[in-house]
């Protein structure tokens, strides 16, 4: 399975994000608040840090989180979604009235692991 | 028998019986005034409580920013030059205000954000009130320090403002935290600009109607809009002389960048994964104390958790496992959760729709993990008109400190609770994590407890207490919880400018040239 995946409505979001913004990457981000969720971010505002891993891509764009955090995090697998609602970080999504999410994808045994 | 008579529920802002006035829509408060939007555009207000929209704000633009800091700019100087006597006053004079309108704002703030009004009512309102007046007592007491370089050669330290600062608040206390920072940089004599949270951007609203009168024209300017178009317009301006910031590790480290280019100083608070210890002799004796113990365990759940301290992460002493997580279980299933405006209700709904599905997200990857579900993991049945709430049940997880539920704050009411064997091993978990905010020690035994609390790598040790925010206590983080302090007196230097003026009073020249 590939580290890294994007929903289609997801996909869309990225490829208008980089009609209006050129090069665009996202940043696992962690804490706090929206700590969960990816940032969408222009490649020249943040580019990957010395500490930094680039997973794969999503829909062209490099998906970055800090190396030790994923090492801590257990080496996850990412789906990229996209919903409704600005978030309050600086994520470029949050102009167009939405925003990223980052989930774990589906896996087989998840029927019987329900809460 | 006596009969304890039910409180009243207090009615939603705008309804017949409240004391919140609500207007249809809500502009930029800007030089005193109310100002609207550029571009004209507004957003749509949801509360938590019903997941409907109860007013719409502002939907500002890059422009507004630039409007506000005008505003600051042109108020800038002369409130640089007003006394610590005057600035005092106009702090004071606010929490008065804030003070007259408590129970309006506790019910505003619960609206807006979700969280019940026993919590506001008794603790977000009278610390906003706190902090002003405790920073216009410290104001008054600062003074600068001289040293003597030689009989004839002086030193004199002056404090002066930093001039217009950038403040970027969070939404789980949107009162509070735009209290911390904003009290601090006008007791220093800074103008600020403030970009409240998107999902609760109104509260503060209605505190800037309350203190309009008392805080000069442009000393105080919010602006409200999405992050992404307004919080980068301020925190990356040239013209602010200092950006503060409480959110996620990413935008923190965007902050930090902007500064390093503008050349100015930043404060992060990033959040954590704080670890609430429990040592066996806790459970020594059934008394007060124990009481107050098991009382610190479900203080994960207070504001629904979303608390850059909450003590997400629970180690118990394996000896007294079984018998103190019964105690504690048994309190937290008492927990009441439902309109936020009840009193009685305990926990209300979380701030938003992404942070209630992403809270179930996590509970599923612990699950996936392989921890134990001991209590909650589901949104409740509230029912009636808060069925399109965003409320969730208070919820612990047992495991191990390796599992990502233990490594990545939830932002909600999960624990994840583990078990130590000694007080070596509860360190070493303690400190195994990124982040270094918070964290409680529990023990009847001083020692260790300073041991303990000098051993944890966090910005603060709630040592037999949790959760308490006094404005003369330091607050902030280790590692990558941030960079930087807020409250206490000293933050009257992180919003000054040290000047230091070299005097010499000797008549003969160096000799040099």
């Amino acid at each position: 399975m590939d580290p890294i995946s994007a929903t289609p409505a997801a996909v869309e979001a990225i490829e208008r994000l980089r009609e209006k913004h050129g090069s665009i990457v996202f940043h696992q981000s962690g804490g706090c608040c929206d700590g969960s969720a990816a940032m969408c971010l222009t490649e020249a505002e943040l580019p990957p840090g010395p500490n930094d891993v680039v997973l794969g891509m999503i829909a062209d764009a490099p998906f970055v989180i800090d190396a030790e955090q994923y090492e801590r995090w257990g080496r996850p697998n990412f789906e990229i979604d996209v919903a409704p609602g600005a978030a309050e970080s600086f994520s470029l999504e949050g102009s167009d009235g939405v925003h990223f999410i980052s989930r774990a994808p589906t896996t087989a045994n998840d029927e019987e692991n329900q809460p | 028998m006596a009969t304890i008579e039910k409180q009243q529920v207090f009615a939603a802002p705008g309804e017949p019986g409240s004391p919140v006035e609500l207007r249809d829509r809500y502009d930029n408060f800007i030089g005193g005034g109310w100002v609207a939007p550029s571009e004209g555009r507004y957003r749509e207000n949801l509360t938590p409580a019903t997941g409907l929209p109860f007013s719409s704000v502002a939907d500002s633009t890059a422009a507004d920013i630039e409007l506000a800091l005008d505003a600051a700019h042109a108020a800038k100087a002369s409130w640089a030059a007003t006394s610590p006597a005057e600035r005092a006053q106009v702090l004071n004079a606010m929490a008065d205000a804030v003070e007259e309108n408590l129970q309006m704002l506790a019910i505003a703030e619960s609206w807006d954000n979700g969280k019940p009004v026993r919590e506001t009512l008794a603790a977000d309102l009278p610390l906003v009130i706190d902090h002003l007046r405790y920073f216009a007592g410290a104001v008054r007491s600062e003074e600068g320090r001289i040293s003597e370089i030689d009989k004839d050669t002086y030193a004199y330290h002056f404090h002066e403002p930093l001039g217009v600062v950038g403040q970027i608040i969070p939404f789980n206390f949107p009162l509070l935290m735009a209290a911390w920072k904003i009290a601090p940089a006008l007791a220093a004599g800074n103008c600020t600009v403030v970009k409240p949270a998107s999902p609760t951007p109104w509260s503060i609203l209605k505190l800037a109607e309350v203190v309009a009168d008392v805080v000069p024209p442009g000393v105080l300017n919010i602006v409200n809009g999405p992050g992404a178009e307004i919080g980068r317009a301020l925190a990356s301006n040239k013209r602010i002389a200092k950006i503060a910031f409480t959110g996620e590790t990413v935008t923190g480290r965007l902050i930090m960048q902007y500064a390093a280019q503008n050349i100015i100083p930043s404060t992060t608070e990033l959040g954590g994964k704080s670890p609430n210890i429990f040592f066996a002799d806790v459970m020594a004796a059934d008394d007060d104390f124990l009481d107050k113990a098991i009382e610190g365990f479900v203080l994960y759940a207070f504001n629904k958790g979303e608390v850059c301290t909450a003590p997400s992460r629970a180690l118990i002493d394996e000896s007294i496992y079984d018998e103190f997580m019964e105690r504690a279980l048994e309190r937290v299933r008492a927990i009441v959760q439902g309109n936020p405006l009840d009193p009685e209700t305990m926990m209300g709904p979380q701030v938003s729709a992404t942070q209630l599905e992403k809270i179930e997200g996590y509970v599923k990857i612990g699950l996936d993990e392989g921890a134990e579900l001991l209590t909650g993991g589901h949104r409740p049945d509230v029912g009636g008109k808060l069925e399109g709430g965003y409320y969730f049940e208070p919820t612990v997880l047992k495991g191990t400190n390796e599992m990502r539920v233990f490594q990545e704050e939830i932002f909600g009411p999960v624990v994840s609770v583990t078990t130590f064997k000694d007080e070596a091993e509860a360190l070493a978990i303690a400190n195994d994590t990124l982040y270094g905010l918070g964290a409680g020690v529990w023990t009847r035994d001083g020692s260790r407890a300073f041991r303990m609390g000098r051993g944890i790598e966090a910005g603060r040790v709630w040592t037999n207490c949790y959760h308490q925010y006094p404005a003369h206590a330091a607050f902030g983080g280790y590692k990558i919880s941030g960079v930087g302090r807020e409250n206490h007196r000293m933050m009257l230097d992180h919003y000054s400018q040290t000047k230091c003026l070299l005097v010499s009073y000797d008549q003969k020249p160096l000799g040099f040239f």
